[in-house]
């Protein structure tokens, strides 16, 4: 895999992205470019900031009213912190899998179909559905139960409903925090497989504590961590490989190895 | 030595007798029987003396059920002129109270800061402590001459069911909100975190995830506040009228619905009740008997709109 530089091959592109929460630094200059179509993985230690950067993506900080962002991050060569962007129009590009599977106490039908309603979706609401949950590889599981309610699924079920529903609005980009964190190791594996497959046409941002998932899944990854005062940095990027075996830097060796054992 | 003959100490795993324990479990249990036991002996009691009503030779059920004036004087016992007009006064309160009431709750708990709802919340929570005699009074003083002024002093009447519907309303309207909120507010922000990550604005959040989910708590709010609206005496008995909206027959109460009319005087269930009790009522009259059976005909109403409502929330809910 070439790294390419066209500034089109970027999906996201950060800089000198700060976040702060009231008079906490949470995150200092993070400049960072994600890859369009590939998987990058945040990995770092617990508190290290992977969730605000990841959430500063699609603009889902807004939502705590003590956070505060500095710097550019750019989608299409747009600042989404611009004060003409509407982070409703945002988040409708950038979809999101959250830690805990959450879909909605509706059928599962209308889990997928919710997210294309809103967004205004005229076509075909059935294939649509259809669609997405093959695409989340749930369809034949789910295609004779679609009117049962989505807290009926398992898990692993409910989580791969969320990544369908997330589908359904047909996003670019997809962040996904620590999506695997509350399942079991093969509901895991499944989910990781899904993210392989959905790569070839959906960017993905991954936020994994996990370092082998992040070893198995990401072409790309990121290492935050913190300073003495919590502030969190990133230490180094670069391509999944590399930053496995031969970091540049002394304290993500440290880290890797450290949970390699 | 067998290994049972240890002389090492062995931890004492008997049952112990925890009298404490024992004695609180006891009361506690004393208090809820106490509790259930009160309820019955009312039901008892509503039950027996309304059926000493039912057997009066003056008195029968179809009548009671189906005729269309409310007057003992001349032993007409309609409750449906009485019913009626408790109806006309909790919908007026309902059609106040609850879109006014979601409106603020959704406000309160999916738009306003944190400092905002804890400032809001407690005001809205004193205006629930204000006596409802001043209510009644608002509503003959101010509500009705405003009606008057919009509508016309040849419409509205001194004594109408519509100011009293309103006023009931803005009573219930605490009530309304902060139940609602509550409901609201215990919906996961998980799920609002999915709605807005699905590209969802803050009202279709509000009104599509929010609301539905919280169904069940909402529609427990309705019903404690139309419980409420049937229940409540004292506006109506100063505002709506002192006595019964009677006619000769149903096709003149039919007649331009002026059984409906909410401008005219009408009295409810709870308003008759308490006026005839405020009087020199003696045990043995008929009046007195009637009360129990206006009482037993409340709690029925209120027992089956109770039941009907669970089973809707029970079809209807979105469990998480
Ligand atoms: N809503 C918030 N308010 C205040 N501080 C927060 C908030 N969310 C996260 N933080 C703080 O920001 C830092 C980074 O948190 P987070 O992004 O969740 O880390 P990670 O996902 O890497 O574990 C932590 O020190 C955390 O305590
Ligand atoms: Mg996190």
């Amino acid at each position: 895999m070439n790294i390419q530089t066209t500034a089109a091959t970027y999906a996201i592109e950060t800089r000198n992205l700060n976040v702060y929460y009231g008079d906490f630094h949470a995150v200092k200059d993070v400049n960072l470019r994600i890859h369009k179509n590939k998987i990058t993985a945040l990995i770092g230690p617990s508190g290290c900031g992977k969730s605000t950067v990841l959430r500063c993506f699609n603009r889902m900080n807004d939502l705590i009213p003590s956070a505060r962002i500095e710097g550019d991050v750019l989608f299409h060569g747009k600042n989404i912190y611009d004060p003409d962007v509407d982070p409703v129009q945002v988040r409708r590009r950038i979809g999101m899998v959250f830690q805990k599977p959450n879909p909605f106490p509706k059928s599962i039908y209308d889990n997928v179909a919710w997210g294309a309603k809103i967004n205004g979706f005229k076509g075909d609401l059935d294939a649509l559905v259809q669609e997405s949950l093959e695409r989340a590889a749930l369809w034949n599981e789910v295609k004779d139960k679609l009117d049962a309610s989505g807290y009926s699924l398992s898990g692993g079920q409910q989580q791969r409903l969320c990544i369908a529903r997330a589908l359904a609005v047909k996003p670019d980009i997809i962040l996904m925090d620590e999506p695997t964190s509350a399942l079991d190791p093969i509901a895991s594996l499944r989910i990781e497989e899904l993210m392989w497959e959905l790569a070839q046409d959906v960017t993905i941002i991954v936020v994994t504590h996990n370092m082998q998932q992040a070893a198995r899944v990401s072409d790309y990854t990121a290492f935050f961590t913190v300073t003495p005062d919590r502030t969190g940095y990133m230490e180094e990027f670069g391509e999944t490989p590399q930053i496995f075996t031969t970091p540049a830097s002394k304290i993500t060796e440290d880290y890797i190895t450290g949970r390699f054992g | 030595m067998s290994p049972h003959a240890s002389t090492e100490m062995a931890p004492d795993l008997r049952k112990q007798r925890r009298w404490g324990e024992t004695a609180i479990h006891a009361l506690l249990f004393l208090f809820a029987t106490l509790s259930i036991l009160t309820t019955a002996g009312i039901v008892i009691v509503l039950f027996s003396q309304a059926l000493r009503f039912f057997a009066r030779p003056e008195v029968n059920l179809w009548a009671f059920l189906t005729d269309s004036a409310w007057q003992p004087q001349i032993d007409r016992f309609g409750i449906m002129v009485l019913v009626i007009a408790t109806l006309i006064t909790s919908v007026i309160a309902m059609i106040v109270a609850i879109p006014l009431g979601m409106m603020i709750a959704i406000y309160l708990s999916e738009y306003a800061s944190p400092r905002t709802r804890n400032t809001l919340k407690p005001i809205l929570e004193v205006l629930a402590g204000i006596p409802t005699v001043v209510y009644g009074y608002f509503a003959l003083t101010f509500m009705t001459p405003l009606l008057q002024g919009l509508i016309g002093k040849d419409v509205v009447e001194i004594f109408n069911v519509a100011a009293a519907g309103i006023v009931i309303g803005i009573l219930i309207l605490p009530l309304v909100t902060s139940m609602a909120e509550d409901a609201l507010s215990a919906v996961p922000d998980l799920l609002r975190e999915a709605a807005y990550g699905l590209g969802a604005t803050r009202l279709e959040t509000a009104l599509k995830v929010v609301t539905p989910a919280a169904l069940s708590g909402l529609a427990a709010a309705f019903i404690v506040a139309v419980s409420r609206a049937i229940g409540e005496t004292m506006i109506v008995a100063i505002a709506a009228g002192a006595g019964p909206r009677n006619f000769d027959s149903w096709s003149d109460a039919f007649h331009n619905l002026a059984i409906f009319n909410p401008f005219k005087a009408a009295e409810t269930m709870t308003g008759h009740i308490v006026r005839i009790s405020g009087g020199d009522i003696s045990y043995e009259s008929i009046d007195y008997d009637s009360l129990f059976a206006i009482g037993l005909t409340l709690f029925l109403i209120t027992f089956a709109l109770n039941l009907i409502s669970r089973r809707v929330v029970k079809r209807f809910r979105e469990v998480y």
